[in-house]
């Protein structure tokens, strides 16, 4: 196995599956404990809302495993909010393994909220993660809460100020768009994972 | 879609098959298409969800975001097809008959994956929304004007409203930029145009006219009129930012 996918009871892990299989890359969906602390990547997902995503982590022991893994960690869009320490989204605690907190964005002509789209990444530092890929690639954003641009922040994007759309702290990586429909450019930092 | 097909009809009728699922999805991909939507039209008019089988399929294949409608009328169909790996699911005929559907997706899965497809027809000084509309025969005025309705979807958790202009469908005249200006000048959340686009320059109007967030296109894609890549090129040179 390559790399473990939490499942944390939100829908659609097919579409993170097939973007590694299409990689040649064998991944496991699992919400065990132990199979996810022997697993030598994991992938946090997360579709759905704060505090359900929250509610299952602990209820599975999983919340309590994750601060202590050492292996390579990415969170995906609310897999990646979930890294910090609390959300607005009905004012829920996170894990707390980032130092910062998820904010609802707010709508604006011009800027409506859900985010939603194809956005370039800005002002990125170098990561292994963002390996081969041109400053200015484009990746898909779909998300209703953000993390305002931090020290943690790899590159941001620019929604109504700069968010985080890469996060990183030692093992633990964070990225807010989805890269498993986010193209060729997806695929690459996929595989950069792969290989961390 | 129909019957495992794809088929295009004009201003809602006449669908003629234009291809397999699988082909053109990769096909769409291969030129740059920024994102999918499949509508399984005779769904709500049969009274069944959407079938499964090719959602995974085109799943598969797909590594850009693609969004599904099609006879979704509860959590448990919405959960199976996104599930089967669809990004985002899109509720019509079943939101006009039980309006509370809205508020369940969206507290279920989040407003980011639930869009509210409204089939919009012009009447007197207004536009009035329409529901199954995938067969003529069965298709009807929802009683709703279409205003309103936009407002209420957004309380409701709607994250994303496709306006497909009826009275433009499938006619190649541009988008109706009147009615579309309207839906904005109310709606925050992201807002689609679909319904006439006839010529590359039909898509810079709308961006610019409208200030819609996406434009949807279907007849001009399938029968080759437009290529992806060369409407991107003349979006970027007129100065809309699009996705190389």
């Amino acid at each position: 196995m390559d790399a473990a996918i939490i499942d944390s009871g939100g829908a659609n892990l097919a579409s993170l599956q097939f973007a590694f299989e299409r990689l040649g890359a064998k991944t496991r969906v699992t919400a065990d404990a132990i199979e996810i602390a022997a697993a030598p990547r994991i992938v946090l997902p997360g579709v759905g809302c704060a505090t359900d995503a929250m509610e299952r982590l602990r209820r599975s022991a999983i919340a309590a495993l994750l601060p202590s893994l050492t292996q390579p960690v990415l969170g995906i869009c609310l897999g990646m909010q979930l890294l910090f320490e609390r959300s607005e989204e009905g004012s829920t605690p996170c894990l707390g393994i980032l130092r910062g907190e998820v904010r609802r964005l707010t709508a604006a002509p011009g800027r409506p909220v859900p985010h939603m789209g194809w956005n370039r990444l800005e002002d990125w530092k170098a990561d292994p993660l963002l390996a081969g890929l041109a400053p200015g690639a484009y990746f898909y954003f779909v998300h209703g809460y953000g993390v305002p641009a931090c020290e943690l922040t790899v590159a941001q994007v620019e929604y109504g100020g700069a968010l985080s759309a890469v996060v990183r702290q030692d093992n633990f990586w964070g990225v807010q768009f989805h890269p498993e429909r986010s193209a060729a450019g997806g695929a690459r930092l996929l595989s950069n994972f792969l290989n961390l | 879609m129909r019957d495992g097909q794809v088929v295009k009809g004009v201003r809602f009728r006449d669908h003629r098959v234009v291809g397999d699922i699988l082909e053109l999805a990769a096909r769409y991909r291969d030129e740059g298409a920024d994102e999918l939507v499949f509508y399984d039209i005779t769904a709500s008019p049969e009274g069944r969800s959407v079938d499964r089988g090719w959602v995974r399929r085109v799943a598969r294949v797909l590594d850009i975001p693609f969004c599904v409608a099609g006879g979704i009328a509860s959590v448990s169909d919405a959960e199976a097809v996104l599930n089967a790996g669809a990004e985002k699911i899109s509720v019509n005929s079943p939101a006009l008959a039980d309006p509370s559907l809205i508020d369940r997706l969206s507290r279920r899965f989040g407003s980011q994956c639930v869009v509210v497809g409204i089939d919009s027809e012009r009447a007197g000084e207004g536009y009035r929304a329409y529901r199954l509309t995938g067969d003529p025969r069965r298709a009807r005025e929802s009683g709703r004007d279409v205003l309103q309705w936009a407002r209420e979807v957004q309380q409701r958790g709607a994250g994303e409203i496709v306006l497909n202009c009826m009275g433009s469908d499938g006619v190649r005249r541009g988008y109706d930029i009147e009615q579309l200006r309207a839906v904005r000048g109310i709606c925050q959340v992201p807002l689609v145009a679909s319904g006439g686009a006839g010529e590359i320059g039909h898509f810079a109007s709308v961006f610019r006219e409208a200030g819609v967030d996406a434009a949807l296109a279907a007849s001009v894609f399938h029968s080759g009129a437009i290529a992806i890549p060369d409407l991107k090129r003349a979006l970027r040179s007129a100065g809309i930012e699009v996705r190389p």
